[in-house]
Protein backbone atom coordinates (compact mmCIF):
# COMPACT_ATOMS: atom_id res chain seq x y z
CA UNK A 1 0.00 0.00 0.00
CA UNK A 2 1.34 3.43 -0.97
CA UNK A 3 -0.76 6.87 -0.18
CA UNK A 4 0.03 8.63 -2.42
CA UNK A 5 -1.14 5.94 -5.28
CA UNK A 6 -4.37 5.19 -3.89
CA UNK A 7 -5.22 8.75 -3.88
CA UNK A 8 -3.95 9.11 -7.14
CA UNK A 9 -6.44 6.26 -8.37
CA UNK A 10 -9.35 8.03 -6.17
CA UNK A 11 -8.47 11.65 -7.95
CA UNK A 12 -8.67 10.11 -11.15
CA UNK A 13 -12.10 8.32 -10.56
CA UNK A 14 -13.37 11.48 -9.01
CA UNK A 15 -12.18 13.21 -12.18
CA UNK A 16 -13.97 10.73 -14.73
CA UNK A 17 -17.22 11.32 -12.44
CA UNK A 18 -16.82 15.31 -12.86
CA UNK A 19 -16.92 14.48 -16.55
CA UNK A 20 -20.28 13.18 -15.98
CA UNK A 21 -22.86 15.23 -15.02
CA UNK A 22 -25.66 13.35 -15.84
CA UNK A 23 -24.50 10.19 -13.47
CA UNK A 24 -24.53 12.59 -10.38
CA UNK A 25 -27.57 14.04 -11.10
CA UNK A 26 -28.65 10.30 -11.33
CA UNK A 27 -26.92 9.37 -8.10
CA UNK A 28 -28.27 12.18 -6.43
CA UNK A 29 -31.84 12.45 -7.66
CA UNK A 30 -33.11 9.14 -8.38
CA UNK A 31 -33.21 7.91 -4.88
CA UNK A 32 -35.27 10.99 -3.79
CA UNK A 33 -37.58 10.27 -7.27
CA UNK A 34 -38.44 6.75 -6.29
CA UNK A 35 -39.25 8.16 -2.69
CA UNK A 36 -41.44 10.71 -3.87
CA UNK A 37 -43.43 8.15 -6.06
CA UNK A 38 -43.72 5.60 -2.84
CA UNK A 39 -44.95 8.10 -0.54
CA UNK A 40 -47.54 9.68 -3.16
CA UNK A 41 -48.61 5.83 -3.91
CA UNK A 42 -49.32 4.82 -0.75
CA UNK A 43 -51.35 7.67 0.43
CA UNK A 44 -54.42 5.47 0.96
CA UNK A 45 -52.31 3.13 3.44
CA UNK A 46 -51.17 5.03 5.93
CA UNK A 47 -47.97 4.29 8.11
CA UNK A 48 -47.07 2.19 5.37
CA UNK A 49 -44.30 5.09 4.05
CA UNK A 50 -43.33 5.64 7.15
CA UNK A 51 -42.22 2.46 7.93
CA UNK A 52 -40.79 1.65 4.56
CA UNK A 53 -39.15 5.00 4.38
CA UNK A 54 -36.12 4.23 6.20
CA UNK A 55 -34.86 1.42 4.75
CA UNK A 56 -35.49 2.62 1.41
CA UNK A 57 -33.11 5.62 2.13
CA UNK A 58 -30.40 3.55 2.59
CA UNK A 59 -31.65 0.43 -0.08
CA UNK A 60 -31.16 3.20 -2.90
CA UNK A 61 -27.94 4.22 -2.19
CA UNK A 62 -27.11 0.64 -2.39
CA UNK A 63 -28.42 -0.02 -5.38
CA UNK A 64 -27.09 3.37 -6.91
CA UNK A 65 -23.48 2.92 -5.43
CA UNK A 66 -23.29 -1.10 -6.74
CA UNK A 67 -24.36 -0.22 -10.09
CA UNK A 68 -22.16 2.65 -10.55
CA UNK A 69 -19.06 1.18 -9.02
CA UNK A 70 -19.54 -2.33 -10.87
CA UNK A 71 -19.67 -0.71 -14.42
CA UNK A 72 -16.82 2.03 -13.88
CA UNK A 73 -14.55 -0.96 -12.55
CA UNK A 74 -15.62 -3.51 -15.38
CA UNK A 75 -14.73 0.09 -17.82
CA UNK A 76 -11.44 -0.56 -16.38
CA UNK A 77 -11.09 -4.19 -17.23
CA UNK A 78 -12.68 -4.43 -20.46
CA UNK A 79 -10.76 -0.82 -21.69
CA UNK A 80 -7.40 -2.29 -21.13
CA UNK A 81 -6.20 0.03 -18.27
CA UNK A 82 -6.77 -2.46 -15.48
CA UNK A 83 -3.76 -4.58 -17.53
CA UNK A 84 -2.16 -1.24 -17.69
CA UNK A 85 -2.20 -0.61 -13.89
CA UNK A 86 -1.41 -4.17 -13.29
CA UNK A 87 1.79 -3.80 -14.91
CA UNK A 88 2.55 -0.68 -13.06
CA UNK A 89 4.34 -0.77 -9.84
CA UNK A 90 0.85 -0.22 -8.36
CA UNK A 91 -0.45 -2.97 -5.72
CA UNK A 92 -3.91 -4.23 -5.97
CA UNK A 93 -4.77 -2.76 -3.10
CA UNK A 94 -3.58 0.54 -3.93
CA UNK A 95 -6.17 0.01 -6.93
CA UNK A 96 -9.21 -1.27 -4.79
CA UNK A 97 -8.50 1.46 -1.69
CA UNK A 98 -8.18 4.29 -4.16
CA UNK A 99 -11.67 3.16 -5.69
CA UNK A 100 -13.12 2.78 -2.75
CA UNK A 101 -11.93 6.77 -1.36
CA UNK A 102 -13.18 8.00 -4.58
CA UNK A 103 -16.46 6.47 -3.91
CA UNK A 104 -16.23 7.33 -0.14
CA UNK A 105 -16.58 10.58 -0.91
CA UNK A 106 -19.86 10.19 -3.32
CA UNK A 107 -21.47 8.45 -0.83
CA UNK A 108 -21.23 11.29 1.66
CA UNK A 109 -22.35 13.51 -0.52
CA UNK A 110 -25.24 11.44 -1.88
CA UNK A 111 -26.45 10.37 2.23
CA UNK A 112 -25.96 13.66 3.14
CA UNK A 113 -28.25 15.17 0.51
CA UNK A 114 -30.22 12.58 0.61
CA UNK A 115 -31.18 11.96 4.12
CA UNK A 116 -32.09 16.10 4.32
CA UNK A 117 -34.04 16.06 1.85
CA UNK A 118 -36.29 12.74 2.71
CA UNK A 119 -36.36 13.89 6.63
CA UNK A 120 -37.23 17.63 5.50
CA UNK A 121 -39.30 17.21 2.52
CA UNK A 122 -40.86 14.31 2.49
CA UNK A 123 -41.35 13.92 5.98
CA UNK A 124 -39.94 10.27 6.68
CA UNK A 125 -40.03 10.18 10.31
CA UNK A 126 -36.50 10.59 12.32
CA UNK A 127 -36.79 10.16 15.98
CA UNK A 128 -33.40 8.75 16.33
CA UNK A 129 -30.33 11.07 16.71
CA UNK A 130 -29.59 12.49 12.92
CA UNK A 131 -26.00 11.77 12.63
CA UNK A 132 -26.71 7.85 13.59
CA UNK A 133 -28.80 7.90 10.55
CA UNK A 134 -26.80 9.63 8.34
CA UNK A 135 -23.95 6.85 9.28
CA UNK A 136 -26.23 3.84 8.74
CA UNK A 137 -27.76 5.49 5.04
CA UNK A 138 -23.84 6.03 3.83
CA UNK A 139 -22.50 2.68 5.31
CA UNK A 140 -24.78 1.42 2.88
CA UNK A 141 -23.38 3.17 0.37
CA UNK A 142 -20.30 1.84 0.95
CA UNK A 143 -21.50 -1.52 1.14
CA UNK A 144 -23.61 -1.59 -2.28
CA UNK A 145 -19.82 0.07 -3.54
CA UNK A 146 -17.78 -2.81 -2.32
CA UNK A 147 -20.24 -5.41 -3.16
CA UNK A 148 -20.43 -3.63 -6.71
CA UNK A 149 -16.35 -4.10 -6.89
CA UNK A 150 -16.43 -7.23 -5.93
CA UNK A 151 -18.92 -8.73 -8.27
CA UNK A 152 -17.65 -6.80 -10.97
CA UNK A 153 -14.67 -9.48 -11.11
CA UNK A 154 -16.95 -12.09 -11.92
CA UNK A 155 -18.69 -10.20 -14.81
CA UNK A 156 -16.97 -10.17 -18.58
CA UNK A 157 -19.53 -7.60 -20.09
CA UNK A 158 -21.54 -4.73 -18.53
CA UNK A 159 -25.16 -6.79 -19.50
CA UNK A 160 -23.28 -9.34 -16.94
CA UNK A 161 -22.52 -6.72 -14.60
CA UNK A 162 -26.00 -5.19 -14.57
CA UNK A 163 -27.67 -8.84 -14.16
CA UNK A 164 -25.56 -9.01 -11.00
CA UNK A 165 -28.36 -6.85 -9.42
CA UNK A 166 -31.31 -9.30 -9.19
CA UNK A 167 -29.13 -11.95 -8.47
CA UNK A 168 -27.39 -10.08 -5.30
CA UNK A 169 -29.67 -7.52 -4.44
CA UNK A 170 -33.49 -8.64 -4.78
CA UNK A 171 -33.23 -11.71 -2.66
CA UNK A 172 -31.72 -9.68 -0.25
CA UNK A 173 -34.49 -7.30 -0.15
CA UNK A 174 -37.31 -10.22 0.31
CA UNK A 175 -35.09 -11.48 2.85
CA UNK A 176 -34.52 -8.44 4.75
CA UNK A 177 -37.84 -7.64 6.02
CA UNK A 178 -38.73 -4.73 3.39
CA UNK A 179 -41.89 -7.20 1.94
CA UNK A 180 -42.40 -9.04 4.69
CA UNK A 181 -41.28 -8.72 8.76
CA UNK A 182 -38.46 -10.94 9.06
CA UNK A 183 -40.65 -12.24 12.60
CA UNK A 184 -43.45 -13.66 9.77
CA UNK A 185 -40.55 -15.41 7.46
CA UNK A 186 -41.00 -19.12 7.22
CA UNK A 187 -38.32 -20.91 9.58
CA UNK A 188 -36.02 -22.22 6.98
CA UNK A 189 -36.14 -18.19 5.82
CA UNK A 190 -35.82 -16.60 8.76
CA UNK A 191 -32.47 -18.55 9.19
CA UNK A 192 -31.50 -17.16 5.47
CA UNK A 193 -32.65 -13.99 6.50
CA UNK A 194 -29.82 -13.57 9.17
CA UNK A 195 -27.18 -13.91 6.80
CA UNK A 196 -28.18 -11.53 4.45
CA UNK A 197 -26.43 -8.58 5.29
CA UNK A 198 -29.35 -5.83 4.16
CA UNK A 199 -30.92 -7.16 7.13
CA UNK A 200 -29.05 -5.76 9.94
CA UNK A 201 -28.81 -2.62 8.03
CA UNK A 202 -32.72 -2.78 8.02
CA UNK A 203 -32.88 -3.08 11.26
CA UNK A 204 -30.46 -1.00 12.43
CA UNK A 205 -31.87 1.86 10.60
CA UNK A 206 -35.52 1.25 11.41
CA UNK A 207 -34.85 0.92 15.19
CA UNK A 208 -32.96 4.55 14.91
CA UNK A 209 -35.21 6.61 12.62
CA UNK A 210 -38.66 5.21 13.28
CA UNK A 211 -38.36 3.89 17.11
CA UNK A 212 -35.48 6.42 18.07
CA UNK A 213 -33.17 4.07 19.82
CA UNK A 214 -29.72 4.83 19.74
CA UNK A 215 -25.98 3.91 20.90
CA UNK A 216 -27.43 2.73 24.47
CA UNK A 217 -29.15 -0.49 22.14
CA UNK A 218 -26.99 -3.45 22.09
CA UNK A 219 -28.61 -4.53 19.22
CA UNK A 220 -28.06 -0.89 17.33
CA UNK A 221 -24.83 -1.23 18.10
CA UNK A 222 -24.19 -4.41 16.72
CA UNK A 223 -26.61 -4.05 13.36
CA UNK A 224 -24.69 -0.78 12.91
CA UNK A 225 -21.18 -2.88 13.25
CA UNK A 226 -22.18 -5.40 10.79
CA UNK A 227 -23.31 -3.10 8.32
CA UNK A 228 -19.89 -1.05 8.45
CA UNK A 229 -18.01 -4.68 8.82
CA UNK A 230 -19.37 -5.92 5.72
CA UNK A 231 -18.19 -4.17 3.36
CA UNK A 232 -14.76 -4.02 4.92
CA UNK A 233 -14.51 -7.71 4.09
CA UNK A 234 -16.14 -7.53 0.41
CA UNK A 235 -12.99 -4.72 0.16
CA UNK A 236 -10.34 -7.36 1.29
CA UNK A 237 -12.17 -9.73 -1.14
CA UNK A 238 -12.12 -7.68 -4.12
CA UNK A 239 -9.13 -6.48 -3.68
CA UNK A 240 -8.17 -11.05 -3.78
CA UNK A 241 -10.55 -10.85 -6.85
CA UNK A 242 -8.66 -8.16 -8.94
CA UNK A 243 -5.26 -9.89 -10.60
CA UNK A 244 -8.86 -11.76 -12.37
CA UNK A 245 -8.66 -10.25 -16.06
CA UNK A 246 -11.66 -9.86 -18.13
CA UNK A 247 -10.11 -10.74 -21.30
CA UNK A 248 -8.80 -13.84 -19.15
CA UNK B 1 18.69 -22.44 -19.42
CA UNK B 2 20.88 -19.18 -18.11
CA UNK B 3 20.62 -17.58 -21.72
CA UNK B 4 18.19 -14.83 -20.21
CA UNK B 5 20.69 -13.01 -17.90
CA UNK B 6 22.98 -12.61 -21.34
CA UNK B 7 23.24 -8.82 -21.52
CA UNK B 8 22.50 -8.54 -24.97
CA UNK B 9 18.86 -10.60 -24.85
CA UNK B 10 16.19 -9.06 -24.00
CA UNK B 11 13.72 -11.55 -24.25
CA UNK B 12 13.55 -15.52 -23.81
CA UNK B 13 10.77 -17.87 -24.64
CA UNK B 14 11.68 -21.32 -23.81
CA UNK B 15 8.92 -23.82 -24.93
CA UNK B 16 6.15 -21.50 -23.47
CA UNK B 17 3.08 -22.92 -23.09
CA UNK B 18 -0.36 -20.61 -22.39
CA UNK B 19 -3.63 -22.21 -21.99
CA UNK B 20 -6.49 -19.84 -21.15
CA UNK B 21 -10.03 -21.01 -20.36
CA UNK B 22 -9.16 -24.53 -20.99
CA UNK B 23 -8.05 -24.14 -24.68
CA UNK B 24 -3.89 -24.31 -25.22
CA UNK B 25 -3.71 -21.59 -26.95
CA UNK B 26 -0.13 -21.37 -27.39
CA UNK B 27 1.35 -25.13 -27.46
CA UNK B 28 5.16 -24.73 -27.86
CA UNK B 29 7.17 -22.10 -28.29
CA UNK B 30 10.47 -20.50 -28.32
CA UNK B 31 11.99 -17.66 -29.64
CA UNK B 32 14.98 -14.82 -28.32
CA UNK B 33 14.23 -10.96 -28.24
CA UNK B 34 17.70 -9.16 -28.97
CA UNK B 35 17.94 -6.16 -27.11
CA UNK B 36 17.62 -2.88 -28.57
CA UNK B 37 16.15 -4.23 -31.84
CA UNK B 38 12.58 -4.07 -33.47
CA UNK B 39 11.05 -7.28 -33.23
CA UNK B 40 7.72 -8.21 -34.89
CA UNK B 41 4.51 -10.49 -33.37
CA UNK B 42 2.99 -11.26 -36.71
CA UNK B 43 0.06 -13.03 -37.74
CA UNK B 44 -3.64 -13.05 -38.53
CA UNK B 45 -6.17 -12.38 -35.77
CA UNK B 46 -6.24 -14.82 -33.82
CA UNK B 47 -2.62 -16.08 -33.98
CA UNK B 48 -2.17 -15.86 -31.00
CA UNK B 49 0.30 -12.61 -30.42
CA UNK B 50 -1.57 -11.12 -27.99
CA UNK B 51 -1.69 -14.16 -25.95
CA UNK B 52 1.71 -14.43 -26.00
CA UNK B 53 2.64 -10.72 -25.49
CA UNK B 54 -0.06 -11.16 -22.34
CA UNK B 55 2.34 -14.06 -20.86
CA UNK B 56 5.36 -11.86 -21.37
CA UNK B 57 4.10 -9.03 -19.22
CA UNK B 58 2.55 -11.86 -16.64
CA UNK B 59 -1.34 -10.99 -17.30
CA UNK B 60 -1.97 -14.40 -18.51
CA UNK B 61 -0.24 -17.37 -16.76
CA UNK B 62 2.83 -19.71 -18.30
CA UNK B 63 1.43 -23.18 -18.00
CA UNK B 64 4.91 -24.66 -19.01
CA UNK B 65 8.47 -24.18 -19.94
CA UNK B 66 9.95 -20.61 -19.63
CA UNK B 67 9.38 -16.71 -20.02
CA UNK B 68 12.16 -15.21 -18.94
CA UNK B 69 12.38 -10.94 -19.72
CA UNK B 70 15.41 -8.72 -18.99
CA UNK B 71 16.57 -11.63 -16.72
CA UNK B 72 13.86 -12.46 -14.85
CA UNK B 73 10.57 -14.54 -15.08
CA UNK B 74 8.39 -12.69 -17.04
CA UNK B 75 5.59 -11.23 -14.20
CA UNK B 76 8.40 -10.87 -11.67
CA UNK B 77 7.22 -7.42 -9.37
CA UNK B 78 10.90 -5.94 -9.88
CA UNK B 79 9.92 -6.13 -14.11
CA UNK B 80 7.18 -3.40 -13.50
CA UNK B 81 9.61 -0.20 -13.62
CA UNK B 82 10.83 -1.52 -16.63
CA UNK B 83 8.32 -2.02 -19.19
CA UNK B 84 6.16 0.11 -21.02
CA UNK B 85 3.17 -1.62 -22.35
CA UNK B 86 0.14 -0.25 -24.83
CA UNK B 87 -2.64 -2.78 -24.69
CA UNK B 88 -4.93 -3.12 -28.08
CA UNK B 89 -7.67 -0.41 -28.30
CA UNK B 90 -5.44 2.25 -26.98
CA UNK B 91 -6.50 1.55 -22.87
CA UNK B 92 -6.74 4.74 -22.28
CA UNK B 93 -9.96 6.50 -20.22
CA UNK B 94 -11.72 7.85 -22.96
CA UNK B 95 -13.82 10.38 -20.19
CA UNK B 96 -10.92 11.96 -19.20
CA UNK B 97 -8.25 14.38 -21.46
CA UNK B 98 -5.06 13.03 -22.64
CA UNK B 99 -3.27 15.28 -20.31
CA UNK B 100 -5.26 13.63 -17.15
CA UNK B 101 -4.33 10.22 -18.57
CA UNK B 102 -0.85 10.88 -18.22
CA UNK B 103 -1.01 12.70 -14.83
CA UNK B 104 -2.75 9.85 -14.02
CA UNK B 105 0.01 6.71 -14.99
CA UNK B 106 2.52 9.43 -14.24
CA UNK B 107 1.41 9.86 -10.57
CA UNK B 108 1.05 5.94 -10.24
CA UNK B 109 4.58 5.24 -12.13
CA UNK B 110 6.10 7.80 -9.76
CA UNK B 111 7.23 9.95 -12.97
CA UNK B 112 7.84 13.69 -12.43
CA UNK B 113 4.68 15.90 -14.33
CA UNK B 114 7.22 17.37 -16.60
CA UNK B 115 7.22 14.54 -18.51
CA UNK B 116 3.58 14.85 -19.18
CA UNK B 117 3.92 17.83 -21.72
CA UNK B 118 7.27 16.29 -23.05
CA UNK B 119 5.51 13.29 -24.55
CA UNK B 120 2.39 15.40 -25.25
CA UNK B 121 4.36 17.38 -27.44
CA UNK B 122 6.68 14.39 -29.07
CA UNK B 123 3.24 12.56 -30.02
CA UNK B 124 1.76 16.27 -31.52
CA UNK B 125 -0.79 15.86 -28.96
CA UNK B 126 -0.57 19.44 -26.81
CA UNK B 127 -2.79 21.48 -28.69
CA UNK B 128 -5.63 18.62 -28.16
CA UNK B 129 -4.62 17.28 -24.35
CA UNK B 130 -7.23 19.53 -22.08
CA UNK B 131 -10.43 17.70 -24.40
CA UNK B 132 -11.97 14.53 -23.61
CA UNK B 133 -10.34 11.41 -25.23
CA UNK B 134 -13.97 10.51 -26.66
CA UNK B 135 -13.61 13.37 -28.75
CA UNK B 136 -10.72 12.71 -30.37
CA UNK B 137 -10.15 10.39 -34.13
CA UNK B 138 -8.64 7.13 -33.65
CA UNK B 139 -5.21 8.27 -34.33
CA UNK B 140 -4.96 11.01 -31.63
CA UNK B 141 -6.07 8.14 -29.69
CA UNK B 142 -3.56 5.76 -30.04
CA UNK B 143 -1.12 8.35 -29.48
CA UNK B 144 -2.50 9.05 -26.01
CA UNK B 145 -2.41 4.91 -25.14
CA UNK B 146 1.59 5.30 -26.46
CA UNK B 147 2.63 8.31 -25.07
CA UNK B 148 1.34 6.22 -21.61
CA UNK B 149 3.55 3.24 -22.46
CA UNK B 150 6.49 6.00 -22.74
CA UNK B 151 6.37 7.88 -19.27
CA UNK B 152 9.05 6.05 -17.63
CA UNK B 153 11.18 5.79 -21.01
CA UNK B 154 11.28 2.13 -20.21
CA UNK B 155 14.04 -0.53 -21.49
CA UNK B 156 11.19 -2.58 -22.88
CA UNK B 157 8.50 -1.23 -24.63
CA UNK B 158 5.83 -4.35 -25.62
CA UNK B 159 2.72 -2.63 -27.90
CA UNK B 160 0.04 -4.64 -28.98
CA UNK B 161 -1.03 -3.15 -32.46
CA UNK B 162 0.20 -0.13 -32.28
CA UNK B 163 -1.14 1.23 -35.79
CA UNK B 164 -4.19 -0.32 -36.44
CA UNK B 165 -6.93 1.87 -38.03
CA UNK B 166 -4.18 4.65 -38.78
CA UNK B 167 -4.12 6.31 -42.01
CA UNK B 168 -0.34 5.57 -43.79
CA UNK B 169 1.42 8.79 -43.03
CA UNK B 170 0.84 8.84 -39.31
CA UNK B 171 2.05 5.12 -39.44
CA UNK B 172 5.31 5.91 -41.14
CA UNK B 173 5.42 8.40 -38.27
CA UNK B 174 5.17 6.16 -35.82
CA UNK B 175 7.61 3.65 -37.48
CA UNK B 176 10.07 6.41 -37.77
CA UNK B 177 9.85 7.17 -33.90
CA UNK B 178 10.58 3.28 -32.72
CA UNK B 179 13.46 3.00 -35.44
CA UNK B 180 14.82 5.94 -33.34
CA UNK B 181 14.02 4.27 -29.97
CA UNK B 182 15.59 1.15 -30.82
CA UNK B 183 18.66 3.16 -32.28
CA UNK B 184 18.70 4.51 -28.41
CA UNK B 185 18.79 0.91 -27.15
CA UNK B 186 14.96 0.51 -26.18
CA UNK B 187 13.90 -2.99 -27.36
CA UNK B 188 10.20 -3.09 -29.03
CA UNK B 189 8.15 -5.78 -29.23
CA UNK B 190 5.52 -5.11 -31.42
CA UNK B 191 2.53 -7.22 -33.06
CA UNK B 192 0.60 -6.89 -36.17
CA UNK B 193 -1.19 -8.23 -38.62
CA UNK B 194 -0.30 -5.86 -41.26
CA UNK B 195 2.66 -7.19 -43.64
CA UNK B 196 3.89 -3.88 -44.74
CA UNK B 197 4.95 -3.04 -41.41
CA UNK B 198 6.49 -6.48 -40.37
CA UNK B 199 8.84 -5.55 -43.37
CA UNK B 200 10.19 -2.70 -41.13
CA UNK B 201 10.91 -5.12 -37.78
CA UNK B 202 14.66 -6.52 -37.40
CA UNK B 203 13.35 -9.90 -36.79
CA UNK B 204 10.02 -11.29 -36.52
CA UNK B 205 8.14 -14.43 -35.66
CA UNK B 206 5.35 -15.06 -37.48
CA UNK B 207 2.66 -17.07 -35.51
CA UNK B 208 -0.54 -18.96 -37.26
CA UNK B 209 -2.73 -21.25 -34.40
CA UNK B 210 -0.24 -19.95 -31.67
CA UNK B 211 2.69 -22.15 -33.63
CA UNK B 212 5.81 -20.65 -34.93
CA UNK B 213 5.72 -20.80 -38.87
CA UNK B 214 8.35 -18.49 -39.42
CA UNK B 215 11.31 -16.62 -37.70
CA UNK B 216 14.04 -14.46 -38.86
CA UNK B 217 14.84 -11.16 -40.30
CA UNK B 218 12.60 -10.26 -42.92
CA UNK B 219 15.24 -10.43 -45.43
CA UNK B 220 16.38 -13.75 -44.75
CA UNK B 221 12.61 -15.35 -45.11
CA UNK B 222 12.33 -13.47 -48.58
CA UNK B 223 15.85 -15.06 -49.26
CA UNK B 224 14.78 -18.59 -47.67
CA UNK B 225 11.87 -19.10 -49.99
CA UNK B 226 13.20 -17.02 -53.14
CA UNK B 227 10.31 -14.38 -53.17
CA UNK B 228 10.84 -10.82 -52.56
CA UNK B 229 7.69 -10.38 -50.91
CA UNK B 230 7.55 -11.14 -47.34
CA UNK B 231 3.58 -12.40 -47.56
CA UNK B 232 4.60 -14.79 -50.37
CA UNK B 233 7.59 -15.72 -48.18
CA UNK B 234 5.30 -16.42 -45.23
CA UNK B 235 3.02 -18.24 -47.12
CA UNK B 236 5.38 -20.53 -48.53
CA UNK B 237 7.02 -21.20 -45.05
CA UNK B 238 3.02 -21.77 -43.80
CA UNK B 239 2.55 -24.18 -46.83
CA UNK B 240 5.59 -26.28 -46.27
CA UNK B 241 4.73 -26.60 -42.42
CA UNK B 242 8.14 -26.64 -41.13
CA UNK B 243 9.31 -23.85 -38.68
CA UNK B 244 11.89 -21.78 -40.84
CA UNK B 245 14.69 -21.11 -38.50
CA UNK B 246 17.15 -18.53 -40.40
CA UNK B 247 19.42 -15.74 -38.52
Amino acid sequence: MSIDRTFAVGLRVLRQLRNDPRSIAMILIVPLFLLWILKETFQAYPGVFERLGPMLLGLFPYVVMFLVTSIVMLRERTQGTLDRMMVSPIGRGDIMFGYAFAFLVVAAIQSCFTLAVAVGVFDIPSKGALWQALLLVFAMGISGMALGLTSSAFARTEFQAVQFMPLLILPQIFLAGLMVPVDLLPRSFAWLSRIVPLSYSFRAIGDVMIDGQGWLSADVRWDTLVTLLVPCALLGLGTLTIHRSGTN
Amino acid sequence: MGVGRMSNVAIVLDHMRVVRGGHEIVPDLSLVVPKGSVFGLVGPSGSGKTTVIRAILGLTRVAGGQATVLGHPAGSAVLRPDIGYMPQGEGIYTDLSARANLEFFAAINRVPKGRVDVLLDLLDIASIADRRADTYSGGQRQRVGLAIALLREPPLLVLDEPTVGLDPRLRNHLWSLFRQWAEGGTTLLISTHVMDEATKCDEIAFLSDGRLVALGSPEALQQQTGTDDLEDAVLALSERSEVGHVH
